[in-house]
């Protein structure tokens, strides 16, 4: 196989997903594409997203057709130097083998791992990556590591990369014994400790970016850097309708209207994604966990843990990212870490990791090097 | 995490699950244990298609072999509700219920109204029901718009596994008298179903799929045909809305209504007979409460006025399939009800 050839492939955002609907093309053949660069969209039941080039090269053809649906590492496009000959990218295309969607399912339950520590069992994903540093991601309130669907691959190039449930949440144990950022810190740490990560780019979203922010406060041994995104802890205004909406809501009339709060574009809410949360939301004591995390962190719809003070006196370098149309914490508390490099991203909300991945994914990998 | 799991596990998971939380959780049946005294296992039968199967072992005296009389166990049942337990009764095929009617209609359904609200009556009774598995007249009805008749009853319908567990949890949480029907054709059918308990909160119905041109509504085994119509439409340009009640009492008529206001289109699928039955009940409430929205003609696709029939070929004609019901959504599409 000629090793000048770079299949463009169908991506697999999230541990779910077996097959993808091509929406759109955003680069002609005959066009050099950089790394990152958005080269098409691409649409699934649970969500729709640009996909970024993990690789360069020059588009020689275009495979995939709009409109269609292709089962995950279905060979979309070609990229090699104008060197190689048309009938070599024929040869290329014609002996690439087709994935079938039952195939992609059945890899699909070993991609998730489980790791038991003093807090209980938690579940990961983890991707091998190049560089010395893992980057962690831990993920917001209600949320789990599938919120990373369109960074945990991207990053790999900046290092391994491990994304979390916290307790309470996804697939890892539901039971919290003192619900409260302490309870998800100490869990962290343990996590950390257990898979022998230390000196990582810890990246956490909403509340996420508060436990992380407090791990790195404790354990400065097991963090070398500091993201936070769209995050608790830096200021004390938070929607907190959103909050007691998001924890009361038992159906899918109730659900939506407060998940659309979550993003700038409120067409990104599916109904799948609904009914993720809705399966999530009727385990056993997975609401009791929310509402005690919630009482924890929130006090008269304020936020009881304000870490500007304790970030500023630490040592920890600080990148802060924010949604500028974010609807559940106001993008104005990006500034109130004077030190931290912020990057406000026009267009997207609270949840701008996924409304603009490329973007994130770039920042953090930056941030990281 | 879930896995895999088919309808009829779920079913025995759900159970397992509660027995283990909730010490006055008992199942009573006919041959739910089965076989105990011959030589060998315990539970030989475990149900008579095994989806008790491995709870004696578990819960031992919990479960109870009872004889062939419904109308003494399941009256049990419902004293044993009455009296602080959560009793399951299997009455095996709904067909059954005859026998024990008075029990269900004119005792557990009445107490909470009855008693000013001081008496409840935690009690699920399970039974399987529906045509396609070859059991002739007498093993195959789909009883459920008798059951939804009758205030004070709770009637509920799942049509895959991860539903079946969830309501079955909320069935046996419930303080009220609850019918739990499980399709025999669908124990089969597998779907991903968390390990973990969960409870699916009755009256809220599922959208299947969505769809902008017409809406159908059903519940059971042709919720998976509906879909497969909803798949030969869509090649045709045909966008339709799957709607699956889950529970026939209470219902979700909000999900219905809102539905044909967006699509202005209903077609009302259901297994049982025509008369009286869930189809023409939704058809009712949607021509009393949406009737400006409708652009066409409701449409019914049930099975006809009829005895299940014996004969395979008969059989095969009788529950709506998907061929029948993509046939009834074209007629509300049709040049004369012009698609907008």
């Amino acid at each position: 196989m000629n090793q000048n050839i770079t299949p463009l492939v169908m991506p697999k955002w999230g541990l779910a997903m077996k097959e993808g609907t091509l929406s759109a093309w955003h680069v002609k053949e005959g066009q050099t594409i950089t790394p990152g660069q958005e080269i098409m969209d691409v649409e699934t039941d649970k969500i729709a997203n640009a996909v970024e080039a993990a690789d360069g090269g020059l588009l020689r053809r275009r495979i995939g057709e709009i409109g269609q649906v292709y089962p995950v590492k279905a060979l979309l496009g070609v990229m090699a130097p104008p060197e190689v000959s048309d009938a070599e990218i024929d040869a290329y295309v014609a002996a690439f083998e087709m994935p079938a969607v039952d195939e992609v399912d059945e890899t699909q339950e070993a991609s998730y791992q489980f790791i038991d520590t003093p807090s209980g069992r938690l579940r990961y994903a983890s991707r091998p990556g190049s560089g010395d540093h893992a980057i962690v991601l831990l993920h917001g309130f209600g949320g789990d590591l599938d919120n990373w669907l369109f960074n945990i691959d991207a990053l790999t190039v900046a290092g391994p990369v491990y994304a979390l449930d916290l307790p309470g949440h996804g697939g890892s144990t539901k039971a919290i014994a003192e619900p409260g950022l302490d309870a998800l810190a100490n869990a962290v740490e343990q996590f950390l400790e257990a898979l022998k990560l230390q000196d990582v780019n810890l990246v956490g979203h909403s509340m996420g970016g508060a436990v992380a922010a407090m791990v790195a406060l404790r354990r400065r041994d097991l963090a070398r850097s500091l993201t936070l995104i769209s995050s608790l802890g830096l200021g004390e205004e938070i929607n907190g309708a959103y909050i007691d909406g998001f924890v009361a809501a038992e159906s899918r009339r109730d659900l939506k209207p407060v998940l659309k709060e979550l993003f700038a574009d409120e067409n990104l809410v599916s109904r799948q994604m609904v009914d993720d949360l809705l399966k999530y939301k009727r385990l056993d004591g997975v609401r009791d966990t929310l509402r005690g995390l919630a009482d924890a962190m929130f006090r008269d719809g304020r936020q009881v843990h304000v870490l500007v003070h304790d970030l500023q006196a630490a040592t920890v370098p600080v990148q802060i990212i924010w949604g500028a149309r974010d609807a559940i914490i106001p993008a104005a508390h990006a500034r109130f870490l004077p030190d931290a490099k912020v990057e406000i991203v026009p267009g997207a909300g609270h949840m701008v990791m996924m409304e603009a991945a490329g973007n994130v994914n770039q920042l953090i990998r930056a941030f990281a090097a | 995490m879930a896995r895999k799991l088919s309808m009829k596990d779920a079913i025995n998971e759900a159970i397992d699950q509660e027995m283990r939380r909730d010490p006055t959780v008992i199942v009573m049946g006919e041959d739910i244990v089965g076989g105990t005294g011959s030589p060998g296992e315990a539970d030989a039968w475990g149900g008579v298609l095994g989806v008790t199967k491995g709870l004696f072992a578990k819960y031992g005296d919990r479960l109870m072999d009872t004889p062939l009389s419904e109308s003494a166990y399941v009256g049990a049942a419902i004293g044993a509700a009455t009296c602080g337990l959560r009793p399951i009764a299997e009455l095996m095929f709904i067909d059954f219920m005859g026998v024990c009617l008075d029990q269900i209609y004119n005792q557990a359904a009445k107490f909470r109204y009855m008693f000013g609200g001081k008496a409840e009556t935690p009690v699920v009774i399970r039974a399987m029901c529906g045509a396609g598995f070859r059991a002739a007249a007498q093993h195959s009805q789909m009883l459920t718009p008798i059951f939804t008749h009758i205030p004070g009853l709770k009637v509920v319908c799942p049509s895959n596994a991860y539903d079946a567990k969830g309501l079955l949890i909320q069935s046996i949480r419930d303080n009220d008298p609850v019918i739990f029907l499980e399709h025999k054709n669908l124990y089969g059918q597998e779907s991903d179903v968390p390990e973990e308990s969960y409870a699916i909160p009755f009256a809220e119905a599922n959208i299947v799929r969505e769809g902008k041109h017409a809406t159908i509504v059903t519940y059971g085994q042709t919720v998976q045909r509906s879909v497969a119509a909803a798949d030969l439409l869509a090649r045709e340009g045909v966008d339709c809305e799957v709607i699956d009640l889950r529970t026939l009492s209470p219902i979700d008529m909000d999900t219905v209504i809102e539905s044909v206001e967006a699509t202005g289109r209903l077609i009302c699928v259901d297994e049982a007979n025509p008369r009286c039955s869930i189809a023409a009940d939704i058809s009712a409430t949607v021509a009393q409460e949406a009737f400006d929205a409708l652009k066409a003609p409701i449409r019914m696709v049930t099975a006809p006025h009829t005895p299940v029939p014996f004969s395979p070929a008969l059989e095969d004609l009788y529950v709506p399939t998907a061929e029948a019901i993509a046939a009834a959504a074209r007629k509300t599409v049709s040049p004369k009800n012009k698609m907008m």
